[in-house]
């Protein structure tokens, strides 16, 4: 009788339990789902609100105005040529910067300076200001530069990949030196190859990082013909990108929103590249996650 | 032999030149840290001045705590620190809690193949952009949106318009971030959940625990160690109210409940052209954060024997 009840009470928990995990998983797939809907529906259905996860009056219009988009096409060039070069720059330097932080004062008399100057940043700010006010002193204000610059030193992977450089063994290390090899060649030799899955993962976040950055775009860039894909997305989606006072139009564009068709295609678009190196996330990012947060 | 020992190793690491090595890795980072995060910190010394950009951050007239005073009778600028605590405490709360009840739920899943598919997918939101997300439930928050189609559907007679009313827009910023990031912020306490060694669950079988006493007695309890240390970790976040989604979704209809201390700070300093008033409040938040960080790191020093480096 107790273990039938169990069963039962076993079965009934289990309904419950699958069924509310499929609404949250749906919750944030729907979304997905509803704008990709959205971009292939006819304009009219869309404005009826008439399209909720499929396509209604299925063509592919919105897309091909996406194709003749110069804006668009643009930004979207600005924001994979910020990737690549962001990333490269970004992983040069964590390279380089976590070997002489993971070895000992031993062999690195400056070690622990470093360390600190490299910390340091990661607890005080000079804020958004002052930063800024940098930037412009420098000469960078509306150049490609400013979007790279600023944020060529990821810290907090810097200590990441430290962390990781410092469990190879170090006997690899000491008969390289042997062997009569330079801490470069050690490095590039040594420790990049053995470390590709820390290296995926850093690289996946700071691809990731780029592609979705659109701050620095709207501050340290006044020429719109020189944005990334996200800040010339946050100037045509969002209706309080228009500074200033809020007129009668921009609470119409609010309460009931214009050109829906022709935005969802722009946003499904700017997913793609997301959605294309997923897998790869999934793969490397629950590694890199419990890297950095917890150590034993 | 002993000389000759250490004749060889002076011979196989020559001391200062291998430093000099190391000290060119050192120096891209440098430069850059010394340019776009040193100097920039030196910069905060604006706060207490009147600052004129043509003459530089330590050319411009000094007025000691002027801006911070000014502050302090400012009566927007309170409403904003009660804005950002109300929604960032919210948050922190609501997303750990949602977090690990979704760790907790999704081990309860025998199916490998539906624990894997729902994982895959509530990871998804993490990855998109605020402008991405904003940009989406605007459309879906709006009068006529999919939301308000559904919350008429269900029999509620006036629509929620969640982003231009006072009386919701904190409420939908704090579960907008809790969608956004519960999947993410669940991976460390699935984690946690996976390093229970096998055997206590199979001897509590065996004492016939059932599998809610199981959780309540062994899942939870081991825990509890990453969860404290998550908690102590998240009170350096309590002034952080997410300024990217704020400042994508927030407009003027709202500023009374949605302002927080960052758009505060970016109105002020990059619309306004305050430098030195925006910069005040900027200092004002960091010190404060500072000091949270640095108890909070204690504590999990402490406790958890959590460090950095």
């Amino acid at each position: 009788m107790m273990v039938k009840n169990r069963n039962r009470s076993a079965i009934v928990f289990n309904v419950i339990n699958y069924t509310f995990l499929a609404i949250l998983a749906l919750s944030c797939i729907l979304p997905v789902v509803h704008v990709l809907a959205l971009s292939l529906s006819d304009k009219a259905a869309c404005s009826a609100n008439q399209v909720k996860f499929l396509p209604v009056g299925f063509h592919l219009r919105a897309y091909e105005k996406i194709i003749k988009n110069a804006d668009f096409l643009r930004s979207f060039w600005i924001a994979v040529l910020r990737v690549i070069i962001g990333t490269t720059l970004n992983m040069v330097i964590i390279c380089l910067t976590a070997y002489p932080l993971s070895r000992e004062v031993k062999d690195f008399r400056w070690r622990n300076l470093f360390a600190w100057f490299v910390f340091i940043p990661m607890l005080i700010t000079g804020g958004l200001i002052p930063t800024y006010l940098q930037v412009r002193n420098l000469g960078l204000i509306n150049s490609f530069w400013s979007l790279i610059l600023p944020t060529a030193v990821p810290m907090f992977s810097v200590i990441i990949m430290m962390n990781f450089f410092r469990g190879i063994s170090n006997s690899l290390v000491e008969a390289a030196q042997i062997e009569g090899a330079g801490h470069m060649t050690i490095l590039l030799k040594i420790f990049i190859p053995v470390s590709t899955s820390a290296m995926a993962t850093l690289s996946l976040f700071a691809i990731v990082g780029h592609w979705n950055e659109w701050f620095q775009g709207l501050i340290y860039i006044n020429d719109n013909a020189k944005w990334p894909l996200q800040t010339y997305l946050r100037q045509i989606l969002l209706p309080s990108a228009l500074e200033g006072s809020l007129t009668k139009d921009k609470i119409q564009d609010l309460k009931y929103l214009s050109n829906v068709n022709f935005k969802s295609a722009q946003i499904f678009v700017s997913m793609i590249p997301i959605l294309l190196i997923y897998p790869f996330l999934q793969k490397y990012f629950v590694t890199g996650l419990t890297l950095g947060s917890v150590k034993e | 032999m002993k000389n000759r020992n250490k004749h060889i190793n002076r011979i196989l690491k020559p001391k200062p030149k291998e430093n000099s090595t190391l000290l060119l890795m050192m120096a891209p980072a440098t430069v850059f840290l010394i340019l776009f995060n040193y100097i920039p910190m030196g910069g905060i010394v604006i706060a207490f001045q009147d600052y004129i950009p043509s003459f530089g951050f330590f050319g411009s007239p000094w007025v000691g705590l002027k801006w911070f005073r000014y502050l302090a009778d400012m009566p927007d600028f309170f409403q904003v620190i009660v804005n950002t605590l109300i929604i960032a405490i919210g948050k922190i709360f609501l997303s750990t809690l949602f977090s690990i009840v979704f760790a907790l739920l999704l081990n309860e899943m025998r199916s490998k193949f539906f624990k894997k598919g729902i994982q895959t997918i509530v990871y998804l939101p993490h990855f998109f952009s605020w402008v991405i997300i904003g940009g989406i439930f605007v459309d879906l928050l709006s009068l006529n949106g999919l939301i308000n189609q559904f919350i008429l559907w269900i029999g509620f007679s006036k629509p929620v318009f969640f982003l231009g009313d006072n009386h919701y827009f904190r409420g939908t910023m704090i579960l907008l971030e809790v969608w956004k990031s519960f999947g993410w912020g669940a991976i460390i306490y699935l984690a946690s959940i996976t390093n229970i060694s096998p055997t206590l669950y199979e001897s509590a079988t065996i004492d016939g625990a059932n599998r809610f006493q199981q959780a309540l007695y062994i899942t939870i309890p081991s825990m509890l160690p990453i969860i404290i240390l998550m908690a102590t970790l998240s009170l350096g976040n309590v002034l952080n109210a997410g300024f990217e989604q704020i400042f994508i979704m927030y407009n003027p209809v709202v500023y009374s409940t949605g302002d927080i201390l960052d758009t505060f700070v970016y109105r002020i300093g990059l619309v306004n052209a305050q430098f030195s008033l925006s910069t005040a409040v900027g200092l004002a938040k960091s010190v404060v954060s500072f000091l949270l960080i640095g108890i909070s790191y204690k504590l999990a020093n402490k406790y958890a024997g959590y460090r950095i480096f």
